[in-house]
């Protein structure tokens, strides 16, 4: 055992033995085996096979994920390139398949540190039923890059999918759960705000209850609030679709501690990136019931009808404020930034 | 969502409106507040929907990154050419200079940092052995904290580039410009935790307008709005604390020691106004040792402040808003700011821009 067998070096990179011997002690025991294709992660072939579905679509994805801090209050950059992935399926209306994930990893990165990693991508696609089906591994020299990056792909099949520009005028707007966890949790812990806070990101797998709701019908344009939060989301619908997106914002649920922060630092919660939660806008005759069994759900609990679709501007989305005022919610124009007083 | 104290609550909201609109006389009224938080505050909530068609309530100088001159900026470049670490605030790194913005000087090899507090720099220089320059903007909510990292045994690597302003002095000087008509002001709750009522009171006695302390929740706000009107309709014009709960008569004592012991009043410049007597800060010779402008050889010469087709002298001064610029939102956008005004997220610019703008029906 040399010294270095706790970090990774660039001969974990390299295709060989090292490289075999990572992926066979941190990665395969990992995954259990897929029954999507006949040709599996556990060959170890240069691809992997997935039998044609009967009927519906197939909806492909991918993502990037890159985190600072990787390991972050509520989660890890491993869980949420799995979440991120399946939750792109799950608001295309997409039971997921099967996932790739390809890792690119700084050249003495802690061995451990790939571990928790790996482990919880692992668990977050158990917990929705997804196999691993292929991988990559590619090691960079110091400095080259920064930690770790996760690309993730993932594959899966919908009846059919569902888009995010499909508001019509009369729909009902809804969100799954609280907005701004994840975004203020990952704020609240730079270390530069010296905060001792309590909020952890909500990034989570969102399928699960996603797929209770599917067969209700009704969902007329899904999507998950990711980087510009759900002010991103919420414009991107309503210029697609063309319509008028209303909010009220006394209705849009958001814990007490992401809003004391977000007051404190001047940064809205409606801007910062959620990775466990789905807006949607749906059929006024279902609202209700899709409202009702998203809220048996553990993960949507908190679910809230939050407004609805109207034709006043259309491609602008509109919020009546707490107080009784109205003004555009408009597009996040980047990383929002801290005031200075 | 809920907010403190429900100081949001829509139905106090509404009353206070009412009260506001009886208060409102049936000539135009301008109150001027001083303060981006302020302005944030009113767009984010639309809290102007809230006020008479008469009533019209605008953004003077309050933005400190806006309000730093073209000079200033310059300084600072030049230091980071020197070699030293420059250390900011967010947005000041893109506030254009004659040459160069903060950002552009850093992708020519600059060392720029943005930093949350004077503190943070001083740590960074106990952690280098190279020079370390604090650019020091703000009004008087951060012009303590400046005083008091140098009054804490500052490393000998760290200077400090003041550029720290009052806010009273500005005030009255508004007043005296041509254009302005400025009926009322609403001066800032977090400033004045700071400065108590005194140095309103000393600035802007003589004008008989008034001047009411108002806090940051959309309750503060109409509250304040609703006193300046009360004061106009009886024909009164004086220093009033609509923001007793945070702010002290005196002020924050211990804060005001630590300014007077590290600064002395100087006339410095600021955008769209020009230079004003007293309205700033320099360093006491105590402290001498730590100014940049000493430190360095500042060279002085700077360009122009105008740039040309951009409004944003008349918005810091309250004589025009963001809308009244034919650059706004078209070739002026927070990504890619002409002037100041929408540079600084405080800027009444950027935030017109990024929180939908002027009010709805």
């Amino acid at each position: 055992m040399t010294e270095y067998d706790d970090r990774i070096s660039p001969l974990h990179g390299a295709g060989g033995e090292m490289m075999g011997k990572l992926l066979a002690e941190h990665v395969l025991p990992h995954f259990a085996a897929s029954q999507v294709g006949r040709i599996d992660l556990s060959a170890m072939d240069d691809g992997a096979t997935l039998e044609l579905p009967v009927s519906g679509e197939l909806v492909m994805t991918t993502d990037s994920h890159v985190v600072k801090p990787v390991f972050f209050p509520g989660g890890d950059i491993g869980k949420l390139a799995a979440a991120g992935t399946l939750n792109d399926l799950a608001v295309m209306g997409a039971r997921p398949l099967a996932l790739s994930l390809a890792v690119i990893i700084e050249e003495d990165f802690l061995m451990a540190d790939i571990d928790r990693i790996i482990q919880s991508f692992a668990e977050t696609l158990a917990g929705s039923d997804t196999p691993l089906i292929c991988g990559d591994t590619k090691v960079m020299g110091r400095g080259e890059i920064d930690g770790i990056a996760i690309n993730t792909a993932g594959i899966g099949i919908a009846d059919p999918a569902i888009g995010d520009a499909g508001a019509q005028p009369g729909d009902v707007i809804m969100v799954t759960g609280t907005i701004g966890d994840h975004g203020m949790a990952l704020m609240a812990s730079r270390e530069e705000f010296h905060l001792d806070t309590e909020l952890v990101s909500d990034v989570d797998s969102i399928w699960p209850m996603i797929r209770s709701i599917l067969p209700l019908g009704g969902i007329h344009a899904m999507k998950d609030p990711t980087r510009g939060g759900l002010a991103a989301a919420l414009n991107e619908m309503s210029s697609k679709s063309q319509t008028t997106l209303e909010l009220d914002q006394s209705k849009i649920p958001v814990r007490d501690d992401v809003q004391g922060l977000s007051d404190m630092l001047g940064i809205s919660p409606l801007e910062v990136a959620n990775e466990g939660k789905a807006v949607l806008v749906v059929d006024p005759a279902i609202a209700d019931a899709i409202l009702e069994t998203l809220r048996q759900h553990p993960l949507g609990k908190n679910a809230a009808i939050i407004g609805h679709v109207g034709t006043e501007y259309p491609g602008r989305v509109v919020m009546t404020t707490d107080v009784g005022g109205r003004r555009f919610l408009d597009m996040p124009l980047g990383d929002p930034v801290p005031r200075i007083c | 969502m809920t907010r403190p104290f429900q100081l949001s609550d829509p139905v106090r909201a509404r009353q206070l409106a009412d009260a506001i609109t009886i208060l409102a006389p049936p000539t135009p009224v301008k109150i001027v507040h001083v303060c981006g938080t302020h302005e944030m505050a009113i767009t984010q909530h639309g809290l102007r929907r809230f006020l008479p068609k008469t009533v019209e309530i605008l953004e003077g100088p309050g933005c400190p990154v806006c309000v730093t001159p073209t000079a200033d900026i310059d300084a600072a470049v030049q230091i980071a050419e020197a070699g030293a670490i420059v250390c900011t605030f967010g947005d000041m790194t893109r506030v254009p200079g004659t040459r160069l913005t903060l950002e552009q000087a850093r992708s020519k090899g600059c060392d720029i940092r943005v930093v949350l507090s004077a503190a943070e720099a001083a740590s960074l220089a106990i952690e280098t052995d190279r020079e370390v320059l604090f650019f020091a903007v703000g009004f008087e909510t951060t012009t303590p904290m400046t005083a008091a990292v140098l009054l804490d045994d500052p490393p000998a690597n760290l200077s400090v580039l003041v550029c720290h302003k009052k806010i009273p002095e500005a005030m009255a000087v508004l007043l005296n410009l041509p254009g302005t008509n400025i009926n009322g002001y609403m001066a800032p709750g977090h400033v004045s935790t700071i400065l108590g009522l005194a140095p309103y009171a000393r600035q802007l006695d003589l004008f008989k307008i008034p001047i009411v302390i108002g806090g940051f929740e959309p309750l503060d706000i109409l509250y304040a709005i609703a006193l300046i009107l009360r004061q106009l309709r009886d024909g009164k014009g004086f220093v009033e604390n609509a923001f007793p709960r945070a702010v002290a008569d005196e002020g924050n004592v211990a804060a005001q020691i630590l300014i007077e012991t590290v600064f002395e009043s100087a006339e410095v410049g600021w955008r769209g106004i020009g230079t004003i007597p007293d309205s700033g800060y320099r360093l006491r010779k105590e402290f001498a040792q730590f100014d940049a402008r000493g430190r360095f050889e500042i060279h002085g010469e700077t360009g122009s402040e105008t740039i040309p087709g951009c409004r944003c002298a008349d918005v810091l001064t309250a004589r025009a808003t963001p809308a009244d610029c034919p650059l706004f939102g078209t070739r002026c956008t927070p990504l890619s700011p002409v002037g100041p005004c929408m540079v600084g997220t405080e800027g009444a610019c950027s935030i017109w821009f990024r929180y939908g703008g002027r009010e709805l029906p």
